[in-house]
């Protein structure tokens, strides 16, 4: 496989004088409004993760709050540290103590971390490349996502296979919310809703990815020949330009759940029942 | 005298909309040298703002549909003033010109099983434009100067040709022109050139044209010795928009108006069916109720007469608003608001929607638009031989909206870019054949580039002069108020008056600045051929006492068959003045004169 | 009628800068009006670019108060008029004069794209559905207005990367092509290699500015990604095709030329 290297260049005349004055940007509107929003937005919730994940406690309501409420972050609960009940039915790791949230942190991070809304969302942002339209991104250089590191970028269509995984963990956890043992078995609880809207947003989320519209119709040529694929690439392209709404959408809640059941877990709030 | 910088090739193309376009792959793919030659960027000639689509009979909608049915709807939307063999050319070619586009890459919209979609348009017996949305012309242009690219074709962006030049026998021989960006002038020296330069529109105030369309090739043409004929026959498209002012003369579909779109007055009537002609009584909805049936049930009601041809209906636009009865910004309302749901006018005319939306701030499903007629497009131009798109001078040939012949008196709508098409092709094979027959190289005369340059150079002379903006606007205003929509003897002699006032100021035009990118000095290059074709429309308004298709006299209301029988030819006198005669059509073999006949049934 | 001030670069290859002109200001014009309005009147050499004034042919592509827009299609009263309203030529082209830029590189571009490349048609003629041209029809409305290669930053702020970097214009031209059912060559080598997809970090600028609300990342540019990455970066597929040889293309060459090669031509071209 050849390198940019060596790309014949296309013949044209550079240092050319440019138009307009030399300033960062003649834009008057509030441009700085989305990338500032933006890096407050993430730092808070990436904070607030990273905190959660290395808390390693209180991820777990359990039959003693006649609940099963698993916070999204640590399950599935695989490893030796694992509270009681909180376990998972046929792997254990007894030699893993540090947090099961690492896994959480890994698969459906790396799958966020590498998603193309959330690319465009932290290059405006924290690598200000660009900050915002017709804004200068003040880098000397730039090779965007071409070589090392960021070339990885591709690997987004993995994370995407193993994220799937994770919402069948997660579509599991939520059926086992309705369960309420010694309080009548079977219920609907707050926590419940929160679980089951937790996985649906990130279903919603996995299918409005760009690589499943891609995987699942996109990269057919002539649709009339492939009429499955064609439907199923329909269905999903409105889902798909959605895109950035469920991003943001699905990240919220999944915070929120972990922290409504963390909230629960410490005794700070009771988790009402419903019916 | 300036420098200059000179290119040889076999064959030149000035103009790249889709007829030049067209004509340059031609040539191109016979192996020869070619250049294209155009005023603007690649790509943005005015081709890209057809919106309906490309007439063709394909039968692909309608298997009833042919060349013949073609043909006697492009002879009697013409008047019958057509050339019967461009008229028989185009139908006939038109199928397989629309197929290589589709070679080339255009993606038409497409019937149930997979052939080129057709659709209805005004004075077409069957649905047959091949189209794209409302976006048809762009796909066009697009898919031609793809085309043109992938050949190699030398392209010479913004650069505006002068004048054509000759060599010692008479053959063109070239062209001398300047490039936009640097004001240098460059010389082309070419044994076949192919003018295909578009309309003539900007010589008016309200034009749906753009501003390139200053009918360089008419006068270029002209000025080298060539035939034109009709000039008087211009389209004035029934609606345009009025308001805002800076947006006055765009073009307002006229799917509007198949779409349900109804014109009413300041008094709310729908004042079309007080205008219907005799000619088309018969095919024409008497009342409102009949009128509304008919979009839903075409064959037991008959058409309503909002889609009379263009030109019934730009002028009964015209008498309503001079009796009074035209809107606040002097037009009149097109309804569709009243008429459609908005989710269905949203679907259907998703950039007329946009376009008053984003331009004029109104909503077309809630309020009307208030149209009127706009200068639109030139039947007339320069004569060709049917077969070779040769003018009458030796090397030079002409296709597309600049060349006369196929739309007669008046142009059915779609047929402009199939006659792009086919005539292009053709010409970019004559001229090739042309090319390839002559020898030696090509040798213009030096003295007509020292002409050409120095006439060009001369408002850099003078200083306190005429402005060629206000020249500009005082020629719009002289055509659009004497040689309209509606022409009377006593305005068109006023108005060759003023032309010759006009001319005099043009010799006092002054512009300031250098010749970089000057557009002050790009507009005072364009005046002449401005003047020029003005000169030749009026002229041509006089002297065809008669109405016919776009050409409407107040006092000769009526057709003159004797006059359908001719065109009026203009050329160049040897003492430069313009001439202007009448000569008889050429003769329609009788099988074609059969078809014509058999549709009266 | 009040009055407004237009502040517009005035300049050329040596340098420039803004000159205000008040003008007085008319209901329902756009920008372009007002351009015009200051040629006929106080600066007729005032160069800018324009044909259609209807948003149809993209020539008139300025920076009004510093965001790429069709002069023609902005309405002067959706600009607030009480401080000037600055027009700037497209920053990432050379300057020509005043608003007019230098956009040849767009053309360079494009006589390196691969050109469309059908097989030849059945009996009967090609067909497709609706279905099969819908999605290359969408990228098909470009009027290469160039706002997006103007705003894209990868060649706006870093002009070295034009010689490797095709802009979202010709990705958008690419996917089409690669997309078209009759199309028959292989254009992803030559996306990633030639074409410098992989420059650009889908920031959407080129989305947020197309005057034709073309959606040029999430239909085209990452598509076309994808499409990449099938055949460059993913293992799985790339073992797949070792296996099972299918859907062999034909790769492009990376010269944009179709047909036969016709002899030299005299060298200057636009």
């Amino acid at each position: 496989m050849s390198t940019l290297e060596d790309v014949e260049p296309v013949s044209v005349n550079l240092g050319g004088v440019r138009g307009g004055p030399d300033v960062r940007t003649l834009r008057r509107d509030a441009w700085w409004r989305f990338p500032a929003a933006t890096t407050v937005f993430l730092t808070v919730i990436v904070t607030y993760l990273a905190w959660a994940i290395f808390q390693n406690a209180y991820y777990f309501v359990g039959a003693s709050a006649h609940r099963d409420l698993i916070s999204p972050f640590y399950s599935p609960c695989i490893t030796g540290s694992c509270v009681p009940g909180a376990h998972g039915t046929f792997l254990v790791l007894h030699w893993w103590t540090i947090t099961p949230a690492i896994f959480a942190a890994a698969i459906p991070g790396g799958f966020r971390f590498t998603c193309y809304y959330y690319r465009k969302a932290y290059y405006r942002s924290f690598w200000q490349a660009p900050p915002a339209c017709a804004v200068a991104d003040g880098h000397s250089r730039y090779t965007g996502e071409s070589r090392f590191p960021l070339v990885f970028q591709n690997a987004h269509r993995y994370f995407w296979f193993l994220a799937l995984v994770f919402n069948v963990i997660l579509t599991i956890d939520a059926v086992m919310a309705f369960r309420m043992p010694g309080q009548g078995g079977i219920g609907v609880s707050i926590g419940t809703l929160v679980l089951v809207v937790n996985a649906a947003l990130l279903w919603a989320y996995s299918l409005s990815c760009h690589f499943c519209r891609h995987a699942c119709g996109g990269h057919v040529n002539q649709f009339s020949k492939a009429p499955v694929r064609y439907r199923l690439w329909k269905f999903l392209t409105p889902l798909n330009h959605r895109h950035m709404e469920i991003a943001w959408l699905s990240l919220f809640w999944v915070t929120f759940a972990d922290l409504y059941i963390r909230l629960v877990a410490s005794g700070w709030i009771s988790d009402p029942k419903l019916f | 005298m300036p420098e200059y910088e000179s290119h040889e090739y076999d064959v030149i193309v000035i103009g790249a909309g889709g007829a030049g376009l067209r004509a340059a792959i031609e040539a191109k793919e016979r192996g020869l040298r070619t250049a294209l030659v155009c005023k603007s960027l690649l790509g943005k000639a005015h081709t890209v703002m057809a919106e309906g689509g490309a007439a063709a009979a394909m039968g692909n909608v309608w298997p009833e549909d042919n060349w013949q049915v073609h043909f006697r709807d492009t002879m009697r939307g013409g008047k019958l003033l057509n050339n019967w063999r461009m008229a028989q050319l185009h139908a006939q070619e038109a199928p397989d010109r629309i197929y290589e586009l589709e070679r080339w890459g255009a993606l038409f919209d497409r019937t149930a099983d997979g052939r080129i979609l057709q659709r209805d348009f005004g004075g077409h017996r069957y649905a047959r434009l091949a189209h794209v949305g409302d976006r048809t012309g762009l796909e066009m242009i697009r898919t031609l100067q793809q085309r043109a690219v992938a050949l190699d074709v030398d392209v010479y962006m913004e650069c505006k040709v002068l004048r054509l030049l000759k060599d010692a026998e008479g053959r063109v021989s070239g062209a001398i022109a300047y490039w936009r960006a640097s004001g240098d002038y460059v010389e082309f020296r070419a044994k076949a050139v192919v003018v295909a330069t578009g309309s003539v529109g900007k010589s008016w105030l309200y034009t749906s044209n753009s501003w390139e369309s200053t009918g360089d090739g008419h006068a270029m043409a002209l000025w080298a010795g060539a035939d034109v004929i009709d000039m008087e026959c211009i389209q004035f498209h029934p609606t345009g928009m009025v308001w805002p002012l800076s947006v006055r003369g765009i073009l307002v579909t006229e799917g509007v108006r198949g779409d349900g779109g109804v014109l009413r007055n300041s008094e709310g009537a729908r004042f079309m069916f007080d205008y219907i002609p005799a000619m088309f009584a018969a095919e024409t909805a008497d009342s409102e109720a009949e009128a509304d049936r008919w979009y839903e049930d075409h064959l037991h009601n008959r058409r309503p007469p909002e889609l009379l041809p263009r030109d019934e209906v730009a002028r009964s636009i015209n008498s309503e608003v001079k009796a009074g009865r035209g809107g606040p910004h002097g037009g009149v309302f097109l309804d569709i608001a009243s008429r459609r749901s908005a989710e269905y006018i949203r679907r259907r005319l998703p950039s007329m929607y946009h376009q008053f939306k984003e331009l004029a701030g109104v909503d077309i499903t809630a309020e009307p638009m208030e149209v009127g007629p706009t200068c639109h497009y030139i039947m007339g131009g320069i004569r060709v031989d049917a077969d070779t798109e040769a003018t009458t001078v030796p090397g030079l040939f002409a296709a597309g909206e600049v060349a006369a012949g196929l739309h007669g008196a008046n142009r059915l709508g779609g047929n402009s870019l199939s006659d792009l098409l086919v005539f292009g092709r053709r010409a970019g094979m004559a001229a090739a054949d042309f090319a390839e027959g002559r020898s030696g190289a090509p040798s213009p005369e030096a003295g007509d580039v020292e002409r050409a340059l120095s006439d060009a150079e001369a408002p850099f002379g003078r200083e306190g002069g005429e402005s060629p903006y206000d020249l500009h606007q005082s020629l719009q205003r002289t055509m659009q108020a004497l040689v309209g929509i509606i022409r009377t003897e006593s305005e068109l002699v006023e108005a060759l008056e003023e032309l010759d006032e006009l001319d005099d100021r043009a010799t006092r035009v002054s512009v300031t600045g250098g010749r970089v990118y000057n557009p002050g000095w790009n507009l005072a290059t364009d005046l002449p051929s401005m003047l020029t074709v003005s000169r030749l429309v009026a002229k041509g308004a006089l002297e065809r006492r008669e109405s016919r298709g776009g050409h409407t006299r107040d006092d000769y209301p009526k057709a003159d068959p004797e006059l359908g029988k001719v065109n009026f030819v203009q050329r160049l006198g040897s003492g430069g003045e313009f001439t202007i005669a009448p000569e008889p059509l050429p003769e329609m073999p009788p099988e074609l004169q059969r078809l014509l006949e058999e549709e009266h049934s | 009628m009040s009055e407004l001030t237009m502040r517009v670069w005035r300049g050329d290859p040596e340098g420039g800068a803004f000159t205000d002109y008040p003008m007085p200001a008319v209901e329902g014009e756009v920008v372009l009006d007002v351009i015009h309005r200051i040629q006929a009147g106080p600066a007729p050499d005032l160069a800018c670019r324009w044909n259609c004034k209807a948003g149809k042919c993209g020539s008139c592509s300025a920076e009004i108060n510093g965001v790429p827009r069709l002069m023609c299609m902005t309405r002067m009263d959706e600009l607030p008029t009480e401080e000037p309203v600055v027009v700037a030529p497209m920053r990432t082209f050379p300057v020509i004069r005043d608003l007019v830029t230098d956009v040849s590189f767009n053309y360079e571009v494009a006589r390196r794209i691969p050109p469309f490349t059908p097989g030849p048609p059945p009996p009967g003629g090609y067909r497709m559905k609706q279905q099969d041209v819908e999605r290359g029809q969408e990228f098909r409305k470009c009027i290469e207005c160039f706002m997006c290669q103007d705003v894209c930053h990868v060649i706006r702020d870093h002009e070295e990367n034009k010689t490797a970097f095709a802009g979202p214009r010709f990705f958008i031209r690419l996917m089409e092509l690669d997309s078209h059912p009759l199309d028959e060559e292989d254009r992803r080598e030559f996306t990633r290699h030639d074409a410098g997809l992989g420059y650009c970090n889908i920031t959407k600028c080129c989305t947020e500015v197309c005057p034709e609300h073309i959606r040029i990342t999430d239909n085209g540019i990452i598509p076309m990604k994808e499409r990449v990455i099938d055949t460059a970066y993913d293992p799985v597929v790339w073992l797949g095709r070792k296996i099972v040889r299918r859907g062999a293309r034909r790769p492009a060459s990376t010269a944009g030329t179709a047909g036969e090669q016709p002899a030299a031509e005299e060298s200057a071209t636009a």
